[in-house]
C-alpha cells in the first residue's frame, strides 16, 4: 500500500490509518485477554497488579457444586440444541435451495427471524407460553428455545454453501438408481459438511453463551454456565468468575480455530474444481 | 393446400402415455416445488411452536383484560345502562356487593384490585376494605348508600367509570400506557400524567443509545475494515482472528473483563492516572460510557464483517484510475471507493442498530438505572412486579420496531445474506 511517491500529508494519513486500525484491533482483543492471568492470581480482588500465581480460583470452580452443575446442564442443553437445529436447519435449506417458489424470500425471513427478535421478547413469550402448560423449568423446553435460536445461523451457513453446489450430481446420482436419502447421504451431505458444521458451530455458540432466555425458561435446576456467571457478575465478581471465563475463552478459541479451518477447506474445495 | 388454416389435431408433443408434455412437465414442476416445501415444513412447523404461537400469545396478552370481567360479572351487566355521569342507579350497587362476595370467596379480589388500582389509585385497598365489611346483614334497604356510608368513595363516579372502562376482555390500556396516554374518564384517548409519562423516555433512550452505539461502531470498523480487506491475505486473516475472537467469546466473559477493566482501580483508570490525564479515578463503569464501551465492543464485529465483505469485491483498479486522471487521493476515495462500500455501511449499520435496540444484559449490568432501555423494562414488569399487560405492551412495540428495521433490512440486503464470521 505504501509507495515512495506518497505526499507528506498522503503519509501523515497512511501512518494514522494504521494506529487507529492497530488501536481498534487492541480494543477487541485485549478485554478478552485482560481477565486471563486474574484468574491465576493469588489475591481475591480483580486488580492488577499480580500479586502471586494461584490455581485457587479454578479449584474453587471444580469444587463448587453450584458452577459444576451449571457446566453439565450447558453440556446437556446445547449439544441437544444443536442437533435439533442442524436437523431442522439443514432440511429447510436444501428444500430453500433446491427450487424457486413463490413466497420464498419471505419465508427466508421467517426463518432467520430468530436471530434479531430481541431475547427478551423470546425469554417472555416462551414464558408466557409454557408455563401454563407447565412446561416451563424443563430441560426440554430450555432445549427447544435454545435450537430456535440456533436455527438461523444453520439456515444461512448451509444454504451459503449450497449456492455453489452442483445439483447436477444430485440428479446424475438419481439417473443411477440412488434413492434421494442414499444420494443425500453419499453426494450431498459430503459436499456440504463444512456448511453444515459450521452453522452447528454457531447454534451450539448461541445455546452455550445464551442467558436471557435461560432467565426466563430455566429453574433453578436447569441454570446453564452463562446463568450461573450472570447471577455471579451481578452479586460479586470473584475470581472464580475470572478462572469461569478463562475457560470459556480457551472454548472460544478451539470453536474459532475449528471454523477458520473449515473455512480454510471450504475455500480450496471451491477455488480447485477441476479436483472436486 | 392444408397449410395453416387447417386445424391441427393433436400437434402437441406427448409423452409415451399421451399425456401432453406440457402437462407432464408442469406436474413434475409442481411435484418438485411440492418435495422443497416439504423439507421446508419441519422446520417451518418447529419455529411455529416454540417461536411464533407464542410470541402471537404474548402480542395478545398486551390487550388481554380478564380481570374485571370476570369477577364482576354481574355489576358489567348492570352497569351498561348507566349514562356514566352521575352515580350509577341502585342495580348496580346491588350487582357489585353480590359480586364481591363472590370474588372474595373464589379468591380474585386480588387480581381485581391490583387492576383496578392502575386506573384509581387506592382502588385495591378500598376493595379489601369493602370486601371485608360485606355481606352486609341484615341486606339494606339501599346497597348505594350502604356503601357510600361504608366509604364515601363509592359516592364519586371515578371508581364506577373504571369498572365500565374494563367491561370488555380487550383493553387499549397497556398499549396506551407504554405509549405515555391514557383513556381519560370521558373516554377519551388523553396524554398520562406526567409521573406515569416515561415509557416514551425510555423508547427515546434506547433508540438515542442505539443510533449512538451503531455510529461509534462505523466510525471504528470502516477504517479497519479498509485495512483487513487491503492487507495481503495472510497478514489479514491474521488479523481478522483479532476480530472474531472477541466475536466467539460469550457476552458474560466481555462484560465481566469491562468491569474489571473500567472499575475505579481498574487498568484504564490506573493508566490514565500514572499519565497525568486526571488526578482521580474516573467513573467509567456503571454508567452510561460503561454501556457504551461495552455495547461497542460486542457489536463491533456484526459491522466490520459485512463492511469487509464489501471492500474484498471492490477491485483496486478503479481507485487508481481515479488518481491517474487527475483526481486529489482524498477525492477519488470520496467519490470512487466510498460509494461502492454504501451497501455493506448500510447492512452493518441496520444490523447493529436492529440488535442495539433489543440489548438487556449489557446495560443490565454495566449501566445505572438511567441507562436502561425497553428490554430492562420489559423484563422488570415480568420478573419483578408480575404486570403481564405492561410487559407484553412493552414488548409488543419493541418488537413492531424491530421487524419494522428488519423488514427494511431484508428488503435492502436480502435477510439471507446475514454475514457471520
Amino acid at each position: 500500500m505504501q509507495n515512495p511517491y506518497m505526499s507528506p500529508i498522503e503519509k501523515a494519513w497512511f501512518y494514522l490509518h494504521r494506529t487507529l486500525s492497530g488501536l481498534t484491533l487492541l480494543f477487541l482483543v485485549l478485554p478478552v485477554l485482560v481477565i486471563i492471568p486474574l484468574s491465576f492470581n493469588e489475591s481475591s480482588f480483580l486488580v492488577y497488579p499480580l500479586t502471586g500465581f494461584s490455581m485457587r480460583w479454578y479449584h474453587d470452580f471444580f469444587t463448587s457444586a453450584e458452577w459444576m452443575r451449571s457446566l453439565k446442564n450447558s453440556l446437556i442443553v446445547a449439544p441437544s440444541a444443536t442437533v435439533l437445529a442442524m436437523v431442522f436447519g439443514t432440511l429447510a435449506a436444501v428444500g430453500l435451495t433446491r427450487t424457486e417458489f413463490r413466497g420464498k424470500a419471505l419465508l427466508m425471513s421467517l426463518l432467520i427471524s430468530p436471530m434479531v427478535v430481541p431475547v427478551v421478547i423470546v425469554g417472555v413469550a416462551g414464558y408466557l407460553f409454557f408455563a401454563p402448560l407447565g412446561m416451563d423449568a424443563s430441560y426440554f423446553t430450555l432445549i427447544l428455545m435454545h435450537a430456535a435460536l440456533g436455527v438461523p445461523f444453520v439456515v444461512i451457513t448451509v444454504t451459503a454453501t449450497l449456492q455453489g453446489f452442483n445439483h447436477n450430481l444430485v440428479r446424475a446420482a438419481a439417473s443411477l438408481g440412488a434413492s434421494p436419502l442414499r444420494s443425500f447421504f453419499k453426494v450431498t451431505l459430503p459436499l456440504i459438511a463444512p456448511g453444515v458444521i459450521s452453522g452447528a458451530l454457531f447454534a451450539f455458540g448461541t445455546s452455550f453463551d445464551e442467558v436471557v432466555v435461560t432467565i426466563f425458561i430455566a429453574g433453578p435446576e436447569q441454570a446453564t454456565l452463562p446463568r450461573a456467571m450472570f447471577s455471579g457478575i451481578r452479586e460479586n465478581l470473584s475470581p472464580t468468575i475470572a478462572a469461569a471465563a478463562t475457560l470459556l475463552i480457551a472454548f472460544s478459541v478451539v470453536m474459532l480455530l475449528t471454523l477458520e479451518w473449515l473455512r480454510g477447506r471450504g475455500e480450496r474445495l471451491r477455488t480447485s474444481p477441476a479436483k472436486a | 393446400m392444408m397449410a395453416s388454416s387447417a386445424p391441427m389435431p393433436d400437434h402437441q408433443l406427448t409423452t409415451q402415455d399421451g399425456v401432453p408434455l406440457k402437462t407432464k412437465l408442469a406436474r413434475a414442476e409442481r411435484m418438485n416445488k411440492m418435495k422443497s416445501l416439504a423439507l421446508v415444513l419441519p422446520l417451518a412447523l418447529f419455529l411455529l411452536l416454540t417461536f411464533i404461537v407464542p410470541i402471537g400469545s404474548l402480542l395478545f396478552r398486551s390487550v388481554d383484560n380478564p380481570e374485571v370481567v370476570a369477577s364482576l360479572p354481574h355489576t358489567i351487566k348492570a352497569i351498561s345502562s348507566w349514562d356514566g355521569k352521575s352515580l350509577p342507579p341502585e342495580p348496580v350497587y346491588r350487582a357489585f356487593a353480590a359480586d364481591l362476595v363472590k370474588a372474595h370467596e373464589d379468591q380474585t379480589l386480588g387480581d381485581l384490585g391490583k387492576r383496578l388500582n392502575m386506573e384509581v389509585a387506592g382502588y385495591r385497598s378500598l376493595l379489601g376494605k369493602t370486601a371485608r365489611a360485606l355481606p352486609f346483614d341484615p341486606a339494606p334497604a339501599s346497597y348505594k348508600d350502604a356503601l357510600v356510608k361504608l366509604d364515601e368513595r363509592w359516592g364519586d363516579p371515578a371508581y364506577w367509570q373504571a369498572i365500565r372502562r374494563n367491561s370488555t376482555n380487550h383493553t387499549p390500556f397497556y398499549l396506551l400506557a407504554a405509549l405515555d396516554h391514557r383513556i381519560d374518564e370521558v373516554g377519551e384517548v388523553a396524554k398520562a400524567t406526567p409521573d406515569q409519562a416515561i415509557y416514551l423516555d425510555v423508547f427515546a433512550r434506547t433508540f438515542w443509545m442505539s443510533a449512538i452505539v451503531t455510529v461509534i461502531c462505523l466510525l471504528l470498523a470502516y477504517p479497519l475494515a479498509y485495512l483487513l480487506a487491503n492487507l495481503p491475505t495472510r497478514k489479514s486473516n491474521l488479523l481478522m482472528i483479532m476480530v472474531l475472537l472477541p466475536f466467539w467469546t460469550s457476552v458474560l466473559v466481555r462484560v465481566a473483563a469491562w468491569i474489571v477493566l473500567l472499575q475505579s482501580g481498574g487498568l484504564i483508570n490506573s493508566a490514565l492516572m500514572a499519565l497525568g490525564i486526571t488526578d482521580h479515578p474516573l467513573q467509567l463503569v456503571f454508567n452510561r460510557t460503561g454501556v457504551y464501551i461495552a455495547m461497542v465492543h460486542i457489536l463491533m464485529p456484526f459491522m466490520i464483517l459485512p463492511i469487509y465483505s464489501v471492500m474484498k469485491g471492490i477491485s483496486p483498479t478503479y481507485l487508481r484510475a481515479a488518481v491517474s486522471l487527475g483526481s486529489h487521493p482524498f477525492g477519488a476515495f470520496w467519490k470512487v471507493y466510498f460509494p461502492q462500500t454504501v451497501a455493506g455501511v448500510g447492512a452493518g449499520g441496520l444490523l447493529v442498530f436492529i440488535l442495539s435496540i433489543g440489548y438487556y444484559i449489557t446495560p443490565a449490568l454495566l449501566g445505572s438505572p438511567n441507562d436502561q432501555m425497553v428490554s430492562y423494562f420489559v423484563a422488570f414488569y415480568t420478573n419483578t412486579t408480575i404486570n403481564w399487560g405492561m410487559a407484553t405492551a412493552l414488548g409488543g412495540l419493541l418488537l413492531a420496531a424491530t421487524l419494522v428495521l428488519y423488514m427494511v433490512y431484508s428488503w435492502l440486503v436480502g435477510a439471507s445474506r446475514l454475514r457471520l464470521g
